[in-house]
């Protein structure tokens, strides 16, 4: 059975039971520190060590050269509340690819420190290196909702992935709802 | 407004197992005709103010469906290979049921549709027969279910469709960019396009208002009464009734019978697992086409070895699956099809068997976009998009508001080999055997998918589209439309029910939901669910006053 579509979707992520995905949101309001805007200052689950790996390839993934990225969405913040909540199966398959990761960095650029210490275009080479993997796979799957998924789970913020695709948050709209049906004919009518 | 309550030691007059899309029906027609009404429901009751815009929860954790974690599924492609953990099926586990969630397609059946065997033949490998109903059985309760629950629709507009009575109760939907385009490119291929029939309130209706576009439908609660569930329609007029007590958090794990072959009542474990017994003098079981045939087969005695009403050992056979695909479009403008209802134009052309096609199949396609923001990013691009970095994010940046898609929904036709079966090692988080589901597609559905995608690449490429992408034909979902396993019939050998939900082995047991269907049609079986609840709660409404039950 090809896992496609929506169910490709749910493979890539931990399948959690609803309590857990409730916890996730409760964790919004009861973060330990939070900044003005609520968002948390502290990582409830990764260390800072994995946090910048993580953040590092989020900036590679959506990047910002066009305007907001994942980096502005906060999308490492996302992955970590899904990893202290309802996705929390998924901690030894990012231990492993972290590991995986850092071996890769050895090998490519023995002579660089960490993942943050490497220039774009080696950040680039080692995801390249690792695009095939299922560790990726999931860490992309993230990034991703951390951008796109509602900011009460931590990241989009400000909505910034929203804007960028131009989905407009409201609660109601009136039509014409798009180009094609505000310039109809009289005859398509 | 005070609701019923009942002690479980009372002898209810009806016991209701499932408030989904049929049972909430049976509710509000039994209560009003003035019985004492029970209905157990697996899942919560939950209400508008409960539901959100959260696509995470809804469309890709089980916020409003059956949860894998506490109900494993296990699914096989045939009894020679082992089952496997994997979510084939999923349905809606609230008060409601799937009602609440569903896209909200209301497709009346074809007059075909219920004699398809006569009008086509045999299918090798398939056991297709003809209903032992006809169209104009049901036309009455099709109208009834409309005019309860709020249909919008356009009566005539589809050449296809069969006599109607009465037209629908409010007007369609205001088109889309998807319709505009879809309706235009249709009729110039000579095609008939036509407004989509969806439980949805176009104009205020009984108390309730009209949408307001949000355009969160699918796989999502409204928020504001306008979709057109049972939990917001005909429910809350079963509870006015004072006889009608909806019991939610109620799992059901056996029906009991007396040494006279009659049921006599469900033992269920209730919100803190405890084991209640109710009692009733009649069944109805409307647990959804994999639920209902699972809760028969656990509800094995001595009388009933194989399983409640299962002397044919029909129960659980035929499942049908929820087919079709996916073919998806680039536009020049913005189309924004994230805003307002899925779909507002579909056709039923393809609709109808036709022996020159060299196989069995047919099905409608619909104008539609599914998607929200991450699951396009992540699911709805075009194959060869980038799948990271700045072409990635330009890539679904660009096709987000640009993207529309074309749906199809096609026949899957009934096979003794597609079942519903207790998994013999794994448990649910009750302790109860697991569903296992064994399914294979046969050939004629798959040939019928592929044939149907290319006419709708055809369609989008009339519509303009600039880039045309898609489900791979040998693409299989979840299913979410479930059908079979408790065949309706007139042979109790190779039938579970009659056609009025009345199981032929046991007096006083009805079995009403979508597990009675003896073909698929062409998917979007809510309406036809629906209706044959009206019909089977008017029947037994009956039989019961004339002390026939």
């Amino acid at each position: 059975m090809p896992l496609t579509r929506r169910e490709w979707i749910l493979g890539s992520l931990g399948v959690a039971a609803m309590q857990q995905v409730l916890h996730a949101q409760q964790h919004a309001g009861h973060a330990a520190k939070a900044d003005a805007d609520g968002h948390p200052l502290a990582f409830e689950y990764l260390d800072v060590g994995a946090a910048g790996i993580l953040a590092a390839f989020a900036s590679e993934i959506i990047p910002s050269d066009d305007g907001p990225g994942a980096t502005e969405a906060g999308a490492v913040y996302f992955i970590d509340r899904t990893l202290a909540t309802f996705d929390s199966e998924k901690r030894e398959q990012y231990k492993a690819g972290l590991l995986q990761t850092e071996a890769l960095r050895a090998k490519l650029f023995p002579n660089s420190p960490n993942v943050e210490g490497l220039s774009r275009e080696q950040r680039q080479a080692v995801i390249r290196g690792l695009e095939s993997s299922e560790f990726f796979e999931v860490l992309r799957t993230h990034v991703v909702l951390g951008f796109l998924a509602n900011p009460e789970y931590g990241g989009n913020r400000q909505k910034v992935g929203w804007k960028y695709i131009e989905f407009d948050d409201q609660m109601a709209f009136d039509p014409p709802f798009g180009y094609y049906d505000a310039h109809q004919s009289k005859e398509a009518k | 407004m005070t609701t019923a309550a009942f002690h479980p030691s009372d002898e209810v007059d009806f016991l209701v197992i499932g408030a989904g899309a049929s049972g909430g029906v049976m509710a509000k027609e039994l209560a009003t005709a003035g019985f004492r009404v029970v209905v157990l429901e697996q899942g919560p009751y939950l209400h508008e103010s409960d539901y959100s815009h959260d696509e995470l929860k809804y469309t890709i954790l089980p916020g409003l469906t059956n949860d894998p974690k506490v109900q494993p599924i296990t699914y096989r492609k045939s009894e020679r290979e082992p089952a496997k953990l994997n979510k084939a099926i999923e349905y809606g586990r609230q008060v409601g049921g799937g009602s609440v969630h569903f896209t909200a397609n209301y497709w009346c059946f074809h007059k075909s549709d219920f004699q398809e065997r006569s009008l086509f033949g045999d299918v090798a490998g398939a056991s297709l027969a003809d209903w032992p109903i006809r169209y104009q059985d049901l036309e009455p309760f099709y109208t009834k279910a409309e005019y309860d629950l709020g249909i919008s629709g356009l009566s005539g507009a589809n050449p296809f469709e069969a006599p109607r009575s009465k037209p629908y109760p409010l007007p369609p939907m205001p088109v889309k960019s998807s319709g505009v385009l879809f309706e235009s490119a249709t009729r110039r291929m000579g095609l008939h396009p036509f407004p989509a029939p969806l439980a949805v309130l176009s104009q205020p209706y009984k108390g309730r208002a009209a949408c307001v576009h949000c355009g969160f439908c699918e796989s999502f609660g409204c928020e504001m009464q306008a979709k057109s569930s049972t939990l917001v329609s005909v429910i809350p007029d079963a509870e006015a009734t004072g006889r009608c007590e909806i019991r939610p958090n109620s799992y059901v794990r056996k029906i009991e019978v007396n040494a006279h072959g009659k049921v006599t009542g469900a033992l269920y474990f209730d919100q803190n697992r405890k084991e209640v017994f109710q009692r009733t003098k009649v069944v109805v079981l409307c647990a959804n086409g994999v639920e209902s045939a699972k809760l028969l087969l656990l509800s094995k005695s001595n009388q009933f070895p194989n399983g409640l009403a299962n002397s044919s050992g029909m129960v659980g056979t035929h499942l049908m699956w929820d087919l079709g695909l996916l073919a998806e479009g680039l536009f020049e403008h913005q189309a924004n099809e994230y805003k307002s209802v899925q779909v507002t134009r579909l056709i039923h052309d393809y609709y109808e068997s036709d022996p020159h096609r060299g196989f069995y199949g047919g099905g409608g396609i619909d104008a539609r976009f599914d998607f929200y923001p991450a699951g396009f990013a992540l699911a709805g691009l075009p194959p060869d998009a980038p799948k990271w970095g700045l072409e990635f994010k330009k890539t679904f940046g660009h096709y987000f508001t640009r993207t529309i898609s074309l749906l199809s929904h096609t026949s899957s036709l009934p096979m003794e080999s597609n079942t519903v079966t207790l998994d013999p090692t794994v448990k649910d988080s009750w302790g109860l055997p697991a569903v296992r589901i064994t399914y294979a597609q046969h050939p004629d559905d798959a040939a019928t998918m592929k044939w149907i995608l290319q006419r709708q690449h055809e369609i989008l490429a009339t519509m303009g589209a600039t880039k045309i992408w898609g489900d791979p034909v040998d693409a299989f979902y979840t299913s979410r439309h479930l059908m079979g396993t408790c065949r309706m019939g007139t042979n109790p050998a190779r039938s579970v029910v009659n056609s009025f939900g009345r199981a032929h082995d046991v007096p006083n047991l009805f079995i009403v939901d979508g597990s009675n269907f003896v073909t698929s049609a062409r998917q979007q079986p809510t309406a036809t669910i629906q209706a044959l609840a009206y019909r089977a709660a008017d029947n037994m409404s009956r039989m019961a006053k004339a002390g026939e039950l």
